[in-house]
């Protein structure tokens, strides 16, 4: 599987990172050695593997239904650029 | 939804047809449901549930995605998610898997929704409805857990938008149903339906004001049988009657679009209950591209089938259940026990009527033989009451106790059914203990028949020219019957006025 130019520019724009012609052209060839390397793994034949999910075995950890948390707004919005009355503040998004 | 759409269907009956300029078409509806789960805690964290807090004040660092926080999955959801597929009659997959859906939006904070894409926790499934007196199954596609995001606002600044995370989290039921709905009175039993289901459950309180079931309607329309035609998707209807309208207007649109020579976009649509009108919401290069995988932070959710079996046995009776064992035991119409089961509360108001004596005492009241007449007196006259006055069956000032006793006085013939409707506006207005008022207040019927056959001789008496029209014409009889029960202010039992009339005017 090889990827082009154009599939690198829009996997950048869904990842919301900006770049430029000339770092396009590195990535495409950075991530086609990826998918390269990637694809030997495809020569192994694992049509009666289960997909593995865990090393050791054990289940998905649950949680009772009690509230044991939240209730500090105030540490919640600390590291934001911009906040006010503890709602985050963004630049505008209009669908 | 995209598999389902494929699938064929029946062409539908005539009625269910809208005509445009060109013919007849027919419109056909599929929908995905978000049904908050009812839970103390979030899906994934401990942080509260509970509606109208102070902006970010239920966030967890796990909501807020703050660097190195994992998630761990709520069992109660699990469980909640098991029984609404329970109750939907619908396939519980044993081994589901969590997967992320990537996007990018401010009010979801992890930059992916933790979701179930191809691996659901709840297969296919179904739900009857009613229309018109006629049951219609719409199939289930599947149920899957998720996370709801946060709240952006709008309109508090022009620059800015304002993001608060307490919904962020929250575990939600998304149910997929198969687009089997042709009508958007269809559409509307369908979440009706639904919402009954999840409330007698305690799995979704239903609250549309508070957003915790909002639908996503999918509308496409085609000549009777015809391919599917395309759809659009309208996002984020959050009431039943506005699903109605915007099923109504899409439609329209569509095959005013279609009957004028063009084709139908493939889009979301966005439904503005203002203007009545559908509008685009997301411009093609926006295609969306989730891009999902399985979220490596979280294990395959598996469980037995003997857990199955546990939550199954303690379901409670669901409403198609209850409603045909209303009609069974009590007698009822499919209409009454309809309109007593739409609402859990009010079918136990029904049931707790028949509580208030036990049987063997007086007055107690016999389910087959006086399950019609409570029933009347429970719909007609008290929620009817209830919906003039803004009330509901919980702040009913008229109690299940109070309505048991003034029914089991008319079935054991102390009071009329006149004066049980005093005695209702008594009851509703002062309160008490219905037998002591109708024995305060002097309300008994009169069996006395020397009272009685001395005011029926008063009346023949004194109106001798209607006795002569009587025997020519004995439906004047009803006239004779009117005046002897005013006479006695209502409280003559009318079938013994009735049963002497007859004999003294000799008809």
């Amino acid at each position: 599987m090889q990827v082009d130019e154009a599939t690198v520019r829009r996997i950048a724009r869904l990842a919301r990172i900006k770049i430029t012609d000339e770092e396009a052209k590195g990535l495409r060839q950075e991530l086609n050695g990826i998918l390269d390397w990637v694809e030997q793994l495809s020569e192994v034949d694992t049509g009666n593997v289960e997909p593995m999910t865990r090393v050791v075995a054990q289940d998905l950890k649950k949680r009772e239904d009690v509230v044991t948390d939240g209730e500090m707004a105030a540490d919640i919005v600390a590291n934001a650029p911009l906040a006010e009355d503890n709602f985050f503040v963004v630049p505008k998004v209009v669908e | 939804m995209s598999a389902a759409a494929k699938t064929q269907v029946k062409p539908e009956k005539s009625k269910n047809l809208v005509r445009g300029a060109t013919g007849d078409w027919e419109v056909v509806i599929g929908m995905e449901v978000h049904a908050q789960v009812a839970s103390n805690s979030k899906l994934f964290s401990g942080s509260s549930t509970a509606f109208g807090a102070e902006p970010n004040s239920h966030v967890s660092l796990v909501d807020a995605a703050m660097p190195g926080m994992l998630p761990v999955i709520n069992e109660e959801c699990v469980k909640q998610a098991i029984r609404t597929g329970l109750g939907l009659k619908a396939k519980i997959n044993r081994r589901s898997v969590f997967d992320r859906k990537n996007y990018f939006y401010p009010d979801l904070p992890q930059g992916y929704q933790i979701s179930q894409y191809k691996q659901p926790v709840v297969g296919e499934g179904e739900v009857e409805i009613d229309i018109d007196g006629e049951a219609k199954r719409v199939g289930i596609e599947r149920l899957h857990l998720e996370q709801d995001a946060g709240k952006s606002i709008h309109d508090q600044s022009p620059e800015y938008s304002y993001v608060d995370l307490n919904r962020s989290g929250v575990a939600l039921m998304e149910i997929v149903s198969k687009p089997d709905m042709r009508s958007a009175k269809e559409a509307q039993a369908y979440v009706t339906k639904l919402r009954t289901i999840m409330r007698y459950l305690g799995t979704c309180d239903g609250d549309m004001e508070k957003g915790n079931l909002r639908a996503d309607v999918n509308v496409s329309v085609r000549r009777p049988g015809d391919e599917l035609g395309t759809r659009c998707e309208i996002k984020n209807v959050n009431s039943i009657r506005f699903i109605g309208q915007a099923i109504e207007v899409e439609a329209r649109r569509q095959i005013e679009i279609i009957e004028e020579g063009g084709t139908i976009d493939q889009e979301t649509r966005l439904f503005d209950s203002v203007k009545g009108e559908t509008r685009s919401m997301r411009s093609k290069e926006e295609a969306h591209d989730y891009r999902y995988f399985p979220d490596p932070d979280l294990l395959p959710l598996e469980f037995s089938q003997a857990y199955v079996d546990d939550l199954k046995q303690h379901l409670p009776e669901l409403p198609d259940e209850k409603r045909a064992r209303f009609m069974k035991e009590y007698g009822l119409s499919a209409y009454d026990a309809g309109v007593l089961v739409a609402e859990r509360e009010s079918a136990d108001f029904f049931e707790a009527v028949f509580d208030f004596a036990p049987p063997g005492k007086p007055g107690a009241l016999a389910k087959g033989r006086d399950g019609k007449l409570a029933a009347n007196w429970v719909i007609n006259e008290l929620f009817g009451r209830l919906n003039k006055e803004g009330k509901d069956v919980a702040t009913s000032p008229v109690s299940a106790k109070q309505l048991g006793g003034l029914v089991g006085l008319i079935t054991d013939g102390t009071i009329s059914g006149k004066i049980a409707k005093d005695l209702f506006e008594i009851l509703w207005t002062e309160g008490g203990d219905p037998a002591a008022i109708v024995e305060a207040r002097g309300m008994k019927q009169v069996t006395d028949m020397g009272a009685i056959e001395k005011a029926v001789d008063e009346i023949i008496a004194a109106n001798p020219d209607k006795v002569e029209q009587a025997k020519a014409k004995p439906n004047m009889l009803g006239w004779f019957t009117g005046q002897v029960l005013k006479a006695s202010g209502g409280k003559a039992n009318p079938a013994a006025v009735n049963e002497l009339l007859k004999r003294k005017l000799g008809i």
